[in-house]
């Protein structure tokens, strides 16, 4: 398999993830999108990586994850507290900002 | 440098310059009132002496010029300060210095009673306006003249503002200010207009340009007329006549200095300094409307009973009769005219106001009498009438013949009948005031009123100084009794220097002026004439003044209104103001407002319907955001490559 078939796969897992944070009402399925938009990112490091023999894709990788998981956890703290207050976690219904 | 002409014109232009500049800045000596005072007499006084060396000290015809490069420009200057001295700018020069001197003088006594920084304040004003007047007579060019000719009627303002607490004073600068600014607004714009199309303001480089033949130019007229309209605003010419009277309000002594000796003469002496300019046409009209400025004048001085407003008005008929005389084409008379007018007017209004100071009231009927319990001013004042009346051996004797011998001459037949019948009305207004003042016994009991209880008493108590010494009217002091002695000795001794030789320095029968023998017979007959007239109306009663007035019920009628003139402003100016602001309030309203008014409505709606765009979800940003991306990749990826 070329490195094509690995970016086919990233982009089609970034565009899942993508169409997971739009379409998702849920804030937990909206993060979950996100985390499939950064592996989605990570696939790619990692098939260049390979494919360019060179080491730093895969590094950068490791770090990828590491943030991700700090972002991850990040993210859920606020969706508590987002459910403290507004008792609800439906995107939807967040919408303070509307003009 | 210190015995040229120019020098010494400098000097005496400076002194009142620094007087003004020390007032005005050390704020303490204005403040203490006598010490201000005194600075600026003295310096007046110097200025005074460096005038009469700067006109010693020129010969004849020589004309000396001081003058500094101002507004350069490509390394050219479009105009210069400086100073021209020549026969008549020093000789000007020494009337607005001595009358400018002993009206400073003659003001310490007669505003003795105002608060020491009113003094100071007055003073002030008196130097800035010594400095402007000497500005306008010594200026080079027409722009230097401008200039200063706006800071003397800056200066006229302030000064009949100077009890700016009194209602009419504020009133009467403000009309004042407003009447010449019309004028001056003419002035300006002939200025520029003969700027345009000679490139000069320079007087003697407009003097060799007319010399040369250069300068009979197209439109020469309408420029003229323009420079005109400055002098008809200064120098009170009708229709702009209105302000004059009203700015009797000032203190006597302003009166005197700015508005019978120096200031309203300033048009004349500007048309003097100007008139090979212009064309015949023009002076046509000055002639007219000084003769017509001069009738209407003395007609409303018979009807006054306010001591200074016929001396307002016999002003603005005097000023009229040099318009005159300048516009038959004798302008050197008209300012022979102006230097004696000068001298009796100031002394005139000197002498009304050493009566005012004494009877504390402006008018006719509370004096009467006064002959007796005030001697010496009578006496000065009548010195001052005679000249005024043209009678031989007084002051305004030669100058007046000369100003009826030239209006002959320049073959200006109305004017000269015109100004015959005024030189009636003069002997008879002035006389009027003579007999009434000072000689007649009061006609309201005058005096005695004072005596009949407290309540009549207090009547007299909102005069400037109270009813302190009412009972009692006596000559002024020394300090005030010098300038009119020394006014009324050089009007007599320029009477019988003139009337025996028959000409003065310069002045005198010029070529091309051959006035009839009868017109001296006759112009000092009409003056007995109207002397006569006085006499038997107002002292000796055998006419009564009632049956007088009856007889002329019309005119006197109509003088009493002032001709309605000060009225037709009033409504003309209403009519024409209100007319213009309901425009100017209808297009700010509709067309003005209207347009802001469409355009933030535009705005609202179009916002209104732009807010439904942001929802306020994260989600629809995070779409447009992908969207947008989107859209740029493929622009970036086919349309750019």
């Amino acid at each position: 398999m070329g490195l094509q078939a690995y970016l086919i796969l990233a982009a089609t897992v970034f565009c899942i993830g993508l169409f997971g944070v739009v379409t998702r009402r849920n804030t937990i399925g909206i993060l979950l999108g996100i985390e499939l938009m950064l592996n989605a990112v990570n696939i790619n490091l990692v098939a260049f990586s390979h494919f360019n023999g060179t080491a730093t894709g895969m590094i950068f990788t490791l770090f990828t994850i590491c943030i991700t998981v700090s972002e991850a956890a990040i993210g859920l703290a606020l969706v508590i507290l987002l459910f403290r207050v507004r008792r609800t976690v439906m995107a939807d219904h967040l919408d303070l900002l509307k003009g | 440098m210190m015995s040229d002409p120019g020098g010494l014109a400098l000097v005496s232009l400076l002194l009142p310059a620094i007087s003004f500049l020390i007032l005005a800045i050390v704020s303490p000596l204005r403040k203490s009132g006598k010490p201000a005072a005194y600075t600026s007499v003295l310096l007046a006084a110097g200025s005074l002496a460096a005038a009469v060396g700067a006109w010693r000290g020129h010969a004849g015809e020589q004309v000396t010029r001081l003058a500094w490069e101002w507004l350069p420009s490509q390394g050219m200057s479009i105009a210069t300060v400086g100073i021209l001295a020549d026969r008549d700018s020093t000789l000007m020069l020494i009337l607005v210095a001595l009358v400018a001197f002993l009206v400073q003088l003659y003001s310490i006594e007669y505003l003795h009673d105002e608060a020491p920084a009113a003094l100071g304040r007055y003073y002030t004003y008196h130097s800035l306006f010594a400095f402007s007047m000497m500005g306008v007579v010594l200026a080079p060019n027409l722009l230097q003249l401008f200039i200063c000719w706006e800071l003397v009627g800056l200066c006229s303002f302030l000064l009949i503002g100077f009890w700016y607490q009194k209602p009419e004073a504020a009133r009467a600068a403000v009309k004042a200010f407003w009447t010449t600014k019309a004028g001056d607004v003419g002035l300006l714009i002939g200025i520029i207009l003969l700027w345009r199309v000679t490139g000069t303001f320079d007087l003697g480089e407009l003097r060799t340009l007319v010399t040369s033949g250069a300068i009979p130019v197209e439109g020469l007229s309408l420029i003229t007329f323009c420079i005109y309209l400055g002098a008809v605003g200064k120098s009170a010419q009708f229709p702009l006549h209105t302000w004059l009277p009203d700015a009797m309000e000032g203190p006597t002594p302003v009166s005197a200095l700015i508005h019978a000796a120096t200031m309203v003469t300033a048009g004349v002496y500007l048309l003097h300094r100007t008139v090979f300019l212009f064309p015949p046409d023009v002076l046509m009209v000055v002639a007219w409307i000084g003769a017509f400025t001069a009738l209407l004048a003395a007609v409303l001085a018979c009807v006054q009973d306010d001591i200074k407003r016929v001396l307002a008005y016999s002003t603005v008929s005097q000023l009229g009769y040099m318009m005159a005389a300048i516009g038959a084409g004798f302008s050197a008379v008209g300012f022979f005219h102006l230097l004696t007018h000068g001298l009796f007017k100031a002394l005139l209004f000197l002498g009304a106001g050493a009566v005012i100071h004494a009877v504390h009231s402006n008018d006719l009927p509370d004096m009467g009498g006064l002959a007796k319990k005030m001697p010496q001013t009578a006496l000065v004042f009548v010195i001052g009438t005679l000249s005024l009346a043209g009678i031989p051996l007084f002051g305004g004797f030669l100058s007046k013949e000369e100003i009826l011998g030239a209006t002959m001459a320049g073959q200006q037949i109305g004017p000269f009948v015109l100004l015959m019948i005024v030189a009636f009305l003069t002997a008879f207004y002035m006389f009027r005031v003579v007999f009434l003042a000072f000689f007649a016994a009061p006609v309201v009991s005058g005096f005695s009123r004072t005596s009949h209880g407290p309540a009549e008493a207090g009547h007299y108590s909102d005069g400037p100084a109270g009813a302190g010494h009412y009972n009692a009217p006596h000559d002024p002091p020394a300090v005030m009794m010098l300038p009119l002695w020394v006014l009324a000795l050089l009007s007599l001794g320029v009477g019988i220097y003139s009337t025996i030789t028959g000409h003065f320095l310069q002045f005198g029968p010029t070529e091309g002026e051959h006035a009839p023998a009868w017109l001296t017979p006759a112009a000092v007959g009409i003056a007995f004439a109207g002397i006569g007239l006085a006499w038997l109306v107002y002292q000796r009663r055998t006419i009564d003044a009632g049956r007088l007035a009856a007889v002329f019920g019309p005119i006197r009628y109509a003088a009493l209104h002032k001709f309605w003139i000060d009225d037709i402003y009033d409504s003309v100016l209403a009519l024409a103001l209100l007319a213009f602001s309901r425009m100017v309030g209808w297009l700010d309203r509709y067309l003005v407002d209207g347009v802001l008014n469409v355009v933030s409505a535009w705005t609202v709606s179009t916002g209104d319907v732009l807010r439904t765009v942001q929802t306020g979800r994260a989600q629809d940003y995070v779409y447009g955001v992908a969207v947008g991306l989107l859209i740029l990749i493929l622009w970036v990826r086919w349309a750019l490559t």
